[in-house]
């Protein structure tokens, strides 16, 4: 039996599922860190606490960009026979903004640093310089590049809260493994 | 009548010999207050990728005294107040005042202390002494070239590197390096 690293169209991949829960935790995690890190007192913790932010943002650029690649790449698993037309666009139009959003949250914390006049370095978990995109620095172009990556991520929690509560209504009340086929590969629901 | 010619020549010597030697170290004996007109604390840390910052700390005070028989014997005193430290960025310069590095609120001043002056050079000297920080205390070495003596006044220029992980003040390493370029003039006005 091969590996069940891919999807079909029945179920995911351990890829896919893996990729999903890692980002998943990534994310929430740095939504944690990015509200800690901008109120703690302590101005080296802070420092600290930044760097860090960055070096799990470029991890998760790295992440979602192979994720996005997977899902192209790959069948994507139907959804149950059961869930109507219109639920079906709006799952499509979700999943489709938080691809976007986890694409557009790392860059737009990227675009900061790249433009903030402190010229600090980004050097991921202290391994490597990650060169700067090329953007003209100025401190207009910092606040505006602030604002856009608390936008997307106060867009970002309000996705990820209709994609939860999605999820639990679909194993909850609806009953169905749409919730299930995303913790392991299983094509033995219902759906088909 | 060579010897004539040898002496005048060994005159000839010792005359021209103090317009090159009128800047020694030897002839500046004395004390001096150092003048914050004249002189500039500056420094500079490299960072990854290239480049780094630049700083100034714009008030400290101090004195050089010469010794007239043993230039060994020459004392330096300086004293640093950091929270005049500027970068042309004013972020930066409350960072570097905060907590996370010298924590100027709590440690109004940085001091240095000479503990030996060896002369190097006809002009130069390397000066060791205790630079103290944030309460911590390390033996630092920084080299003196004599650049500028006349009519009560002498101008040094002083370079040196120290390590600001001793001193507390590891914050951002290895981002920003460890080694802190040290470029000073300091000009002393007799006293």
């Amino acid at each position: 039996m091969p590996a069940l690293i891919t999807n079909d169209t029945t179920r995911y991949g351990w890829a896919a599922i893996v990729l999903h829960w890692l980002i998943a935790a990534i994310f929430i995690g740095q939504f944690v860190l990015g509200f800690v890190m901008m109120r703690v007192s302590s101005q080296r913790t802070a420092f600290e606490l930044i760097q860090l932010h960055k070096s799990f943002g470029f991890l998760l650029l790295g992440l979602v960009i192979l994720r996005i690649a997977w899902r192209l790449g790959n069948a994507a698993p139907a959804l149950p026979r059961s869930v109507g037309r219109f639920e079906r666009r709006a799952a499509a139009l979700v999943h489709f903004a938080l691809y976007a959003f986890q694409l557009a949250l790392p860059l737009s914390g990227w675009a900061l640093v790249s433009v903030s006049m402190l010229e600090i370095p980004s050097v991921p978990f202290n391994l490597f310089v990650m060169p700067d995109l090329p953007l003209v620095e100025s401190d207009t172009a910092e606040s505006f590049w602030i604002s856009t990556h608390w936008y997307l991520a106060y867009a970002g929690i309000g996705l990820v809260a209709l994609h939860i509560a999605a999820a639990l209504r679909h194993h909850f009340w609806l009953k169905d493994a749409v919730l299930t086929r995303m913790v392991r590969p299983s094509s033995n629901h219902e759906a088909e | 009548m060579y010897a004539r010619i040898l002496g005048f020549a060994a005159v000839a010597t010792c005359l021209a010999m103090p317009v090159f030697a009128a800047v020694t170290l030897g002839d500046a004996a004395g004390s001096y207050t150092i003048s914050p007109a004249g002189s500039s604390i500056r420094f500079s840390i490299g960072k990854l990728g290239g480049g780094g910052f630049d700083g100034a700390f714009a008030r400290f005070k101090g004195s050089i005294r010469i010794d007239n028989s043993d230039v060994g014997r020459s004392r330096v005193n300086i004293t640093i107040f950091p929270e005049s430290v500027g970068t042309g960025q004013s972020r930066i310069d409350a960072f570097l005042r905060s907590d996370a590095v010298f924590d100027a609120a709590n440690n109004p001043e940085i001091q240095f202390r000479s503990t030996s002056v060896k002369r190097t050079g006809e002009t130069s000297a390397l000066v060791t002494g205790r630079l103290t920080a944030r309460g911590k205390t390390f033996p630092e070495k920084f080299t003196a070239e004599l650049s500028g003596l006349k009519a009560g006044t002498i101008k040094f220029h002083v370079t040196g590197k120290v390590l600001r992980s001793r001193y507390g003040m590891d914050v951002g390493t290895p981002i920003y390096s460890n080694v802190v370029h040290f470029d000073m003039t300091l000009t002393g006005k007799r006293s």
